[in-house]
């Protein structure tokens, strides 16, 4: 038998005990703290990066960064250049040629990547076996472990002769090989996306396909993919993303020369490689500092609005699908 | 587009997809129309000692069971009965399942669907699936009808969309959609997807439609909307639904089959089921004494 000395509390006493605990409460205000943490670092890194950039204007014009009208001694009068010539007597700072180098690597290698990439995720996804899955993911994993210092090594001493030899081309790195450096820095992360996109079109939307008579090769091309359009696009950006933003491949396989130009397989520089190359050798609060600070600032805006829009386009897919 | 007749099974390209035609004696000895049943029913679909294996377990234990042509059939039992598992065996949507395997045969028709030849698309197009939940392909309404007569060939224009109509009508959705067939169908309520759902199953002109409980998630006026069809759609087509709810088994079906553990315990016309099984276990089930 059960003792009844025990009192039970009734049930106002139940309901006005303190429900406060302060483990509890800890770790909550924790949790918040790295959140706000993580937002006030990308608002500080923002706002230092513009407050640095727009120093440049209080010396140079806003014209500056398109081109400037010099003296040409060879043809003997003044033109209208659209240079990066931060050295120099009367330096140069257009931001023209440094784009152009950027998305003649990063758009070439966004489409190489996503070529491969989209492939082997539909691959992945739909027709290997759980076991080759299970051994294909750690490798593809291992692929993005590789520092990118390892893969600029091997274009610049390897695959830019490799290249030069089948596309015979005047300069031997070129945006090309970069571009190729890029897309193996680029491929996991856009396999691993869009294979996420894939394995999200629900079961339920398969077996409609295939009950309706659907071949395996019909229902990947007509409901699979068009479901998740919209994941494999947003993986697209965010790998454009990531190719504008890498950096030591494009220092060492693209031969660094600020050229504007629309040949893939000229000699280019990039924002990134620019910034890596000049800024550690450049005096402090000089125009020249604020100019690069300025190229970071484009930099920084142009990835973030591609994460963002990607952001956006994920959202409401998971929306469309009620995941 | 003509009626799909049986032998169109054959008829289809088959090299790549599932090799060789079936032997001869695959074929159905016996006429259609001479394969009665005891109600005077003609027979559309026989299963003989049909088992599936899921790995190791066995969720379907020799079944055998003759389901009638233009007729409602209703498989009820509780929950991992194996009534789910015997409606996909139908038309063999258990193949995509890993590890899944069938003993036994299914005939449609007097053939045998699990012969070696069979070309599984056509049998799919043969037998059209309406699932538990609704899954109307994130596309317009028109793409989701359209998409089994594109999958078969059909690119003129207006030709699908007399096609659309039609199954649309069928399954008396036309006239709530017709001005909006280029939205998306997930825009739709869930009744209405359901029966995008049904209009999508009908437009490859099936001969059976299999029902996974089609109305268990929805509202009791959808349900009632789905109910009044299937009673409509039995006119033309051979049906079998799996439904948890007892009461819509007695309203819809002609015929009922009770499963319990893998086997089906009984089957007979729905009336004689419910008013006067010849199992103790079907009675019990139906009363609610158990289940």
């Amino acid at each position: 038998m059960r003792s009844m000395s025990v009192s039970h509390p009734t049930t106002h006493e139940l309901l006005s005990q303190k429900g406060f605990r302060l483990k509890e409460w800890l770790i909550e205000r924790m949790l918040v703290a790295a959140g706000i943490t993580s937002i006030a670092i990308i608002l500080l890194i923002f706002l230092f990066l513009f407050k640095e950039g727009v120093q440049f204007f209080k010396t140079a014009s806003p014209f500056d960064l398109i081109g400037k009208t010099v003296f040409d001694p060879y043809e003997e009068r003044h033109v209208f250049k659209m240079m990066w010539q931060a050295v120099s007597v009367l330096p140069k700072y257009s931001l023209i040629p440094l784009i152009c180098g950027s998305l003649l690597v990063a758009l070439p290698a966004t489409i190489i990547a996503a070529v491969f990439g989209i492939g082997c995720a539909i691959y992945l996804s739909e027709m290997a076996s759980a076991q080759l899955r299970e051994f294909l993911k750690p490798t593809l994993e291992l692929l993005a472990g590789i520092p990118s210092v390892v893969i600029g090594f091997f274009m610049l001493t390897l695959a830019a002769s490799f290249f030069q030899g089948i596309f015979h081309t005047k300069f031997r790195l070129n945006a090309f090989v970069g571009a190729v450096g890029v897309a193996i820095a680029t491929f996991p992360i856009i396999v691993t996306l869009v294979e996420d996109a894939l394995r999200a079109v629900p079961r339920d939307l398969r077996d409609a396909s295939y009950a309706l008579g659907a071949t395996k090769w019909q229902t990947i091309w007509d409901t699979v993919v068009p479901t998740a359009i919209s994941g494999i696009s947003a993986a697209m950006i965010l790998g454009f993303g990531r190719a504008l933003g890498e950096t030591m491949i494009v220092v060492m396989a693209t031969g660094k020369a600020p050229i504007v130009t629309g040949n893939i397989f000229s000699s280019v520089r990039t924002m990134t490689a620019n910034i890596a190359a000049e800024l550690g050798s450049v005096a402090q609060g000089s125009e020249h500092y604020y100019a690069l600070f300025l190229v970071g600032s484009v930099l920084f805006t142009m990835t973030f609005v591609l994460n963002l829009t990607s952001e956006i386009i994920l959202t409401k897919m998971r929306r469309k699908l009620r995941m | 587009m003509r009626t799909m007749s049986v032998l169109d099974m054959f008829e289809f390209k088959t090299d790549e997809e599932t090799g060789t035609l079936p032997r001869k004696e695959a074929r159905p000895k016996t006429p259609l129309s001479q394969i009665e049943t005891h109600e005077g029913q003609p027979i559309k679909i026989m299963t003989r000692n049909l088992s599936v294996f899921y790995g190791i377990n066995q969720a379907l234990i020799n079944v055998t069971m003759d389901i009638p042509q233009k007729a409602v059939t209703a498989l009820i039992g509780p929950s991992g009965c194996g009534k789910s598992t015997f409606l996909r065996s139908l038309n063999r949507m258990n193949d995509s399942i890993l590890g899944a395997r069938t003993d036994g045969k299914v005939l449609i028709d007097g053939i045998n669907i699990y012969a070696p030849g069979i070309n599984v698309v056509a049998l799919r197009r043969l037998a059209g699936m309406v699932f538990q939940k609704s899954n109307p392909f994130p596309k317009s309404i028109f793409d989701n009808v359209a998409y089994g007569p594109r999958l078969h060939g059909i690119q003129n224009a207006s030709v699908l969309e007399e096609l659309v109509e039609e199954a649309l009508k069928k399954a008396a959705l036309w006239e709530e959609v017709k001005d909006r067939l280029g939205r998306s169908a997930l825009e739709l309520s869930g009744g209405q997807q359901q029966r995008v759902c049904i209009a999508r199953a009908l437009a490859v002109n099936p001969e059976i439609v299999l029902m996974d409980e089609p109305a268990s998630a929805l509202d009791p006026i959808s349900t009632a909307k789905i109910e009044e069809l299937i009673h409509e759609l039995k006119k033309n087509y051979t049906i079998v639904i799996v439904t948890h709810n007892m009461q819509q088994a007695a309203r819809v079906s002609d015929f009922t089959g009770y499963f319990y553990l893998g086997s089906l315990v009984e089957f007979g016309t729905t009336k004689k089921i419910f008013t006067t099984p010849d199992k103790k276990e079907t009675e019990d089930y139906i009363t609610g004494r158990f289940g």
